[in-house]
């Protein structure tokens, strides 16, 4: 195609041209952070051993969910959207404690 | 905000209600609603977590304006927009194959236009400030912790988390979107229920207009909406793709509940979407500008709060009101209607002297007599529809074979005929005939 030549340089598409070669930190890096001191989504990475599901662990959209050697949770709520969907899928009470941050804190976005 | 801070605070007195109003959330629904109490006359705090109304808040996104001819006449003038909607495709797909239906109107890209694509930052920041050119107050950087209710329980106002920040009203409007804790600490909202929602994630990508233009075949401010089904790995749900000024925004939407269960991360969906065959020339070359996500309410009518209590009413997402009627979404449009509707309930209320659920209760009624409730009562079923096996599974890849085997030239073979090619590829899918016939009587109840 002749507007071709108008294209900026291959940025985040890999050779190939397929998509995959996104790193995770590169993806995040395009969002917007205020990072406040108080975490505001908590888990209790005890309730989490427990669990059967870890259905965080895959559906955050920041994967923020990190399963641990000992059957529990590391998770760090600092690069986060604040969307709620740990919380939804997450059938064990009292796993997640989840609030949103402190005013003008956490996720901006630009493009949403 | 500590879950005990959510505990609402008994005995605090009722005297003195500083606003006539406070409305929590300047997304479209909050700042309509605000909007419509300042131009009635009535004092009225908008109040915003994000830094700036819109940076919290992620879409497709399409917004159909017409809603707006009762904040701005001419709206379009001075909307926020980035193009104007004149072609919209449905694309059905497997991983190789892909069947279109595309529709271009002349008249989509005329006055009163049916549908635009804008950005959150820009849209629902122009809409706050004609809440606050009307006289509303927007107070940013805030979060509502909680409600304030007096010795007998009834709602006058919210806790926020700025010191001595609390905010009392007469009435406080709910606009705090899919989440809504609000709307459930007041106990209207049952807890959430993930099978009632679908994630969005969205990815925005630098791509030159004039690039845009030739590509999709567009002139200058003419945009197109591409909606994808059968691109989601058999995770109810969908893809979609706008084009905005000099991006394209590209996503999908998936069912809460089978994203967990499927495993799959939904960034993996997304580089799916963009290396189909279909897909991928249009965004050759585009970078990602920024990667997002949200919740999206999208059980419909059926699933929908009780509105009203006393002292409070609920509008927009948190009272459930995006309508997926289709693959698109329409939410923008609905949380603009419910709003502005809110707030002309709460300035009855507050001229007739009664804040009750009873004295608020002409908010559902406005609804139920304009397309927010009308729409959504019609198409009640349609959400279950949509997000079915045999929509979501099935028919794209039926609908794919059976274009292959009407266009595909076999010869020296001879061609089939149609009902011997629809017998055969239905049964390659796992679908009867019968099954056919009735799916398609669903559907023309359901739309009809
Ligand atoms: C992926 C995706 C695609 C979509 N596509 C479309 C589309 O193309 N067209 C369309 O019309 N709709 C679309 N929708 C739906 C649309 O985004 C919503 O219906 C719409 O944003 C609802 O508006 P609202 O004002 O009710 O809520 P929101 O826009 O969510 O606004 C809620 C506001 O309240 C604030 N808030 C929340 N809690 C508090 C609190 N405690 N204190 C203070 N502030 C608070 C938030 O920061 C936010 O600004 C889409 C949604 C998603 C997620
Ligand atoms: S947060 Fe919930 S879903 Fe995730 S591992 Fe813990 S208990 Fe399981
Ligand atoms: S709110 Fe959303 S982004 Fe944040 S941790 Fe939960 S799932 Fe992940």
């Amino acid at each position: 195609m002749s507007a071709a030549g108008g294209v900026p340089g291959s940025g985040h598409e890999v050779p190939g041209g397929t998509w995959r070669g996104i790193s995770f930190e590169d993806r995040m890096a395009t969002v917007e952070f205020r990072v406040g001191e108080r975490a505001h989504i908590t888990v209790d990475s005890e309730v989490c051993r427990s669990c059967t599901t870890k259905a965080c662990v895959t559906a955050c959209p920041a994967n923020l969910f990190a399963p641990t050697s000992g059957g529990g949770i590391l998770f760090n709520y600092e690069e986060c959207f604040e969307c709620g969907t740990c919380y939804m899928v997450c059938n064990h009470e009292g796993a997640i404690t989840w609030t949103y941050p402190d005013g003008g804190l956490g996720v901006v976005f630009h493009q949403g | 905000m500590d879950k005990g801070d959510m505990v609402p605070t008994p005995g605090v007195s009722s005297d003195t209600p500083g606003f006539d109003a406070v409305v929590v959330g300047a997304g479209p629904a909050g700042s309509a609603a605000a909007l419509a109490l300042a131009r009635a006359g009535r004092s009225v705090v908008l109040v915003e977590r994000g830094p700036f109304p819109g940076s919290k808040n992620v879409y497709g996104g399409v917004v159909y304006g017409r809603v707006l001819d009762e904040v701005v006449p001419e709206w379009w003038n001075e909307v926020p927009v980035e193009r104007w909607v004149v072609r919209r495709s449905t694309m059905m797909m497997t991983g190789s194959q892909s069947v279109s239906v595309d529709y271009r109107s002349a008249a989509w890209g005329e006055v009163p236009y049916n549908g635009m694509t804008t950005l959150r930052s820009r849209f629902d920041n122009w809409l706050a400030t004609k809440a606050v050119e009307a006289g509303a107050q927007l107070v940013t950087s805030t979060v509502a912790t909680g409600l304030l209710r007096d010795a007998h329980g009834r709602i006058v106002g919210v806790r926020t988390d700025r010191d001595r920040g609390e905010l009392r009203a007469n009435v406080v409007v709910a606009c705090d979107g899919v989440n809504s804790f609000l709307a459930k600490e007041a106990g209207l909202m049952p807890p959430a229920e993930a099978s009632h929602h679908t994630l969005g994630v969205k990815e925005v990508l630098d791509l030159p207009g004039h690039v845009i233009d030739e590509r999709f075949g567009l002139r200058r401010s003419e945009g197109v909406d591409i909606e994808m089904l059968g691109c989601t790995r058999g995770i109810p749900g969908g893809g979609f793709l706008y084009t905005n000024s000099d991006t394209v925004s590209l996503g999908v939407v998936l069912s809460l509940p089978h994203l967990a269960e499927a495993k799959v991360r939904p960034e993996e969906l997304i580089a799916d979407l963009k290396n189909h065959p279909s897909v991928a020339p249009y965004l050759r070359g585009a970078t990602l500008r920024e990667y997002a996500a949200h919740l999206i309410p999208e059980g419909g009518y059926d699933t929908m709060p009780t509105m009203v209590t006393d002292g409070m009413l609920v509008a927009g997402d948190a009272a459930a009101m995006t309508l997926a009627a289709g693959l698109w979404l329409e939410g923008v449009n609905f949380a603009i209607g419910s709003g502005l509707a809110a707030g002309r309930a709460v300035d009855r209320a507050i001229a007739a002297g009664d804040c009750s659920a009873k004295g608020l209760a002409s908010y559902r009624s406005d609804l139920e007599g304009q397309f927010v409730l009308a729409d959504h009562k019609r198409f009640r079923k349609a959400p279950a529809l949509v997000l079915s096996e045999r929509i979501q599974q099935r028919y794209p890849g039926l609908i794919c074979d059976l274009v292959d085997g009407m266009f595909t030239v076999t010869n020296p073979v001879p061609k089939p005929g149609g009902v011997r090619l629809t017998r055969s590829v239905a049964a390659k899918h796992g679908v009867k005939l019968r099954q056919l016939a009735a799916d398609t009587v669903r559907a023309l109840k359901v739309f009809g």
